[in-house]
């Protein structure tokens, strides 16, 4: 008998949920265990059921919540929740009547465990090792920090699964992130991925997934792995993912949705075989070291356009790709920046703490620490928005609402916010923002506005100074 | 869906790379809870001014631009966000086919799943499809699925991967949801296999 193949992570799980292999003539159909759904992108899913007169096949593996156009600001005092316009309430009403219609769970707006889809998953123990979970939303992808294949679909596939618990997929390639070293104080797993899509640029890892490896990504909490994962999207990737250790496990133990007693146990032993095999082999491999990782921030347009905090914004005639140079000036032109400029000390008007990458709790504390007893410049205005109901009420129960209150910013209701800008949080038209999202595409913070991406602490950093501000001389000797 | 089996059409030319679907279709325009009527939307951001008047120096608000049934651009088109919404509204607008040296996997997949065909082609033919676009706006390409090739006006052809299935599903004008229900009993197996494991 031969030996086993080695193999790497993501091919322990695809082999592990292959209904049928691919051949040339048809892809793989995979099977999926958790899908998640949200409002935007389920809809017109629910219609194609409607129409062929489908039913949810596992109702069990498929949670919705409302999160991308749902408000955050503060309930008014008769208890009602201020949706921002007529489409927007159709939009939730619509997914609220079809999770009753076909029997799906629902976290709806008001509801304690509402939040951003991809913080409430992992929050509530749905998120698990060896899974695979599918979402209509690209940053799916942060799932992967727990070792499941997790990658966002397209509302076709949203109706695949909901009909039949499966997708047909074609297996991707995949590329190793090995990252040692240790991060300096200052620096995030925010900057780590920044620095990672600056290199290898946006484009830079489509038809992969990213394996991260080594022992800065085994030195991350589980919320700054999120953070890595969450932003793989950036590069291109179709998902990235950290295989699982005693680190995961403890982050799961005891939620509400994790395995208990016997069955943890059970779980805690095929967890266990979720890590890539001694000898299996990546088609790619980027190594970063983590030492050499600075603040970063971005300067562009794309999530890919990032620098040191304290590097010049580079210059297009030093390029010599036409296309890159016209990229680049469009870019320059569209953020109103001069090349070789340094953006310490650029004033900005809105500081975004949020989003999907960086508003669970420890990204609150981060941003907290840094502005306890402290003022939000009066030039600035700070949204601090937490990424659900129970990061929410965690942080009220920490305190940190009252720093960030004191300091002068919003505390407002679990949500996407102005990460998309769907809900009426939204930057005016050539505001600047310092924002801890993940995109910073022309208008994705409101039309015509301009986003530098950041780590938590630069956002807390920079509302005080008022202009972009270097996080590491505000934490240092703390 | 409309199957697809040859378009011959002008072309127009978005000569940038890395369009993401936040520019293809800004996420206001999200809020609907419909396929239809997304064309008027696409690209809204860099199509219509502050007014809502549509800037001449935008290419689909060139005259031009109206029959074009084909986009040509930059590459990694399609980056970003996984809505839908991206290949609707370009369908919405028109086009039946994108041409790029390369697509993001999330947005190329979507548009099989529409009958909107990405075409990927190398770097330097994308160039050559510009420069003749530029020299005649009435230049007629001609893509044909069956065979997988585009043709520029004067006859040369270039191949285009396309993934087998989805180009029958194309061809066929079937979509793959018909497909994956008939391997219900397979599927029925496969989780009486796993019964405790999640
Ligand atoms: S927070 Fe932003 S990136 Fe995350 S799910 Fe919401 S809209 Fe998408």
């Amino acid at each position: 008998m031969t030996q086993p193949r080695p193999r790497t992570l993501f091919a322990k799980l695809w082999d592990d949920h292959l209904i049928q292999a691919e051949s040339d003539a048809t892809p793989a159909v995979l099977y999926v265990d958790l899908h998640l759904v949200h409002e935007v992108t389920s809809p017109q899913a629910f219609s194609v059921l409607r129409e062929r007169g489908l039913k949810v096949r596992r109702t069990d593996r498929t949670l919705a919540t409302m999160d991308h156009s749902t408000p955050t600001t503060p309930r008014g005092a008769d208890g009602r929740i201020p949706v921002v316009d007529l489409q927007a309430r159709a939009q939730l009403a619509q997914l609220e009547r079809n999770c009753t219609d076909f029997g799906v769970p629902l976290y709806t707006l008001g509801s304690e465990h509402q939040g951003i889809v991809h913080v409430i998953g992992p929050e509530l123990g749905f998120t698990q090792p060896g899974m695979t979970i599918v979402c209509g939303d690209s940053h799916t992808s942060t799932h992967g920090a727990f070792g499941a294949l997790a990658f966002g679909i397209g509302t076709s596939e949203v109706a695949h699964v909901l009909a039949t618990q499966c997708l047909l997929q074609r297996r991707a390639r995949t590329m190793e992130v090995r990252v040692d070293g240790v991060l300096a104080a200052g620096v995030t797993a925010k900057d780590l991925i920044l620095r990672l899509i600056s290199e290898i640029g946006i484009g830079g890892a489509t038809g992969h997934v990213l394996e991260y490896t080594g022992s800065a990504i085994r030195a991350l909490s589980m919320e700054e792995r999120m953070t890595v994962c969450n932003m793989s999207i950036e590069a291109g990737a179709r998902a990235g993912m950290i295989a699982p250790d005693d680190t995961t496990y403890e982050y799961l133990a005891g939620r509400p949705h994790a395995p208990q007693g016997a069955a943890w146990d059970a779980a805690l032993a095929r967890w266990r075989t979720f890590a890539a095999d001694l000898g299996s082999t990546h088609d790619r491999t980027v190594i970063l070291d983590a030492s050499t990782i600075k603040p970063m921030i971005t300067y562009g347009t794309n999530p890919g356009m990032g620098i040191a905090v304290d590097a010049p914004v580079p210059t297009p005639s030093h390029l010599s790709d036409a296309s890159e140079r016209r990229a680049l000036e469009k870019a320059l032109q569209y953020m109103a920046l001069t090349p070789g400029e340094t953006l310490l000390g650029k004033a900005v008007d809105v500081v975004f703490l949020g989003s999907c990458t960086n508003s669970r709790i420890s990204d609150l504390r981060l941003a907290a620490g840094v502005m306890r007893g402290q003022r939000v410049a009066s030039t600035v205005r700070m949204l601090v928005v937490p990424g659900s109901q129970e990061v929410k009420r965690q942080a009220e129960a920490e305190g940190l609402d009252e720093i960030f209150r004191a300091a002068g910013a919003e505390w407002r209701e679990a949500g996407c916010s102005m990460c998309i800008a769907m809900n009426g949080d939204e930057l005016r038209p050539g505001q600047y923002a310092v924002s801890t999202s993940n995109r910073n595409f022309e208008g994705r913070q409101g039309k015509g506005g301009r986003t530098f991406l950041a780590s938590p602490l630069t956002a807390a950093a920079t509302a005080i100074a008022g202009t972009i501000a270097d996080a590491r001389s505000y934490v240092r000797g703390r | 869906m409309e199957p697809f089996v040859t378009l011959r059409s002008t072309a127009v030319v978005l000569p940038l790379e890395n369009v993401d679907t936040d520019q293809i279709i800004p996420a206001r325009f999200l809020k609907t809870t419909d396929r239809l009527g997304l064309g008027n939307d696409l690209f809204a951001d860099w199509r219509y001014d502050a007014s809502g008047a549509p800037r001449e120096e935008f290419v689909l608000n060139r005259p031009e631009a109206k029959a074009a049934q084909v986009l040509v651009a930059g590459k990694n088109f399609g980056c970003g966000s996984s809505r839908e919404h991206a290949p609707w509204a370009l369908l919405g607008y028109g086009f039946r086919a994108v041409v790029s040296s390369e697509f993001a996997d999330i947005f190329r997949n979507n548009a099989l799943g529409n009958g909107l065909l990405p075409v990927a082609l190398p770097e330097p033919v994308v160039d050559r499809i510009g420069a003749l676009i530029a020299a005649d706006p009435q230049s007629v390409f001609t893509i044909d699925l069956e065979s997988r090739t585009f043709a520029l006006p004067s006859g040369e052809r270039f191949d285009f991967p396309v993934d087998p299935f989805a180009r029958h599903c194309m061809l066929q004008g079937v979509d793959q949801l018909g497909y994956l229900a008939a391997k219900e009993p397979e599927i029925a197996a496969f989780e009486r296999t796993r019964a405790g494991a999640y």
